[in-house]
């Protein structure tokens, strides 16, 4: 674990920060000095959060938000103006999946993954620019997925989001440039969490033939990439999409 | 020079990095200023903040000189 500082006096909002991916993510941000605010669909998740960061010293909150849910967003966003200051570092975690085949998939499992894993992420960034182009700096992270730019059956509606996420990334980080603000993703493989558990071993062990590195990525490796991303080290890149898969896809 | 004459030219200079003494009324934000698209908007979202309103896109498009802001803040408040 670092102990160097590198994100003081940021504030970091985290979406989707209750458990997985998001919840370490948030505690490695947190980790390295940064004040982080995660959130959670439901206010249990945001209970859980609150306690994670008090148990491991973290200044930050949890609080509840629905991503999809426009006067939410705005609210939690005041909220955070008023405690903690403006947003620096944005983290777009928050993701469901709706796997099924094309021929069987509804518009539902369509319209809820799109408008959860990428209308969010158009929702978020907007909210948070105003205050970033007027600091002249910021960092807007995504959390993307190997199966945006290799594909996988069963995720078609997935994917997109996935892929979407790789060209609204690119074009903001054109827009905002100028303004020092920095635009990326990073694109997990497979890794060890609640998702991946349900597999069946059957399943896992032919993901893991693809993969050269021969195991599950940690929660832990992608948040490090995060906060790298995040941090003064990573202040010349943008647009990018840093892969985090084992070697599974090679970009 | 009307009080919101001066509070307009001033936030031009402040959002566009200009000199006071090169913002003419006339002058164009993109053609005299240097202003790129991104500052436009960021000079229309000062004006709002500045005078507590909000400039619908349609309108802020034909915001393109330091005349035509002064000339639509008189227009549109009390």
């Amino acid at each position: 674990m670092s102990n160097i500082q590198l994100l003081n006096g940021q504030i970091a909002l985290v979406t989707g920060a209750s458990r997985g991916i998001g919840a370490a993510i948030a505690a490695e941000l947190g980790q390295q000095g940064a004040t982080v605010i995660g959130t959670a669909t439901s206010a249990s998740g945001a209970e859980s959060i609150q306690s994670n960061f008090k148990q491991a010293g973290i200044k930050g909150v949890g609080m509840a938000l629905d991503v999809n849910d426009i006067t939410q967003v705005e609210f939690v966003l005041k909220e955070i103006a008023a405690q903690f200051g403006d947003i620096s570092i944005l983290v777009n975690n928050a993701g469901i999946t709706r796997d099924t085949l094309l021929m069987r998939m509804s518009d539902e499992d369509w319209d809820a993954v799109i408008s959860t894993n990428l209308k969010s992420v158009f929702r978020m960034s907007q909210a948070v620019l105003r205050p970033m182009m007027k600091a002249r700096t910021g960092r807007i992270i995504s959390i993307s997925s190997v199966v945006g730019h290799m594909g996988n059956a069963g995720q078609t509606n997935y994917a997109a989001a996935k892929a979407g996420m790789s060209g609204f990334t690119k074009s903001l980080a054109s827009e905002v440039g100028s303004r020092n603000i920095t635009v990326n993703c990073v694109a997990p493989g497979f890794i060890e969490t609640d998702m991946t558990a349900e597999l069946p071993e059957t399943i896992k062990t032919k993901m893991l033939e693809r993969v050269p590195l021969g195991r599950l990525g940690n929660v832990k490796e992608i948040a490090s990439t995060v906060a790298f991303l995040a941090s003064p080290n990573a202040a010349y890149i943008s647009g990018e999409t840093i892969h985090v898969n084992g070697g599974m896809y090679m970009a | 020079m009307s009080d919101i004459e001066q509070r307009v030219r001033k936030i031009v200079c402040e959002q566009l990095g200009a000199n006071e003494a090169d913002v003419k009324n006339a002058s164009s934000f993109v053609d005299d200023l240097g202003a790129d698209s991104l500052d436009t908007v960021e000079l229309v979202m000062a004006l709002e903040e500045e005078f507590d309103c909000e400039i619908p896109d349609d309108e802020a498009e034909k915001i393109t000189t330091v005349q035509q802001a002064i000339d639509y803040v008189n227009a549109n408040l009390k």
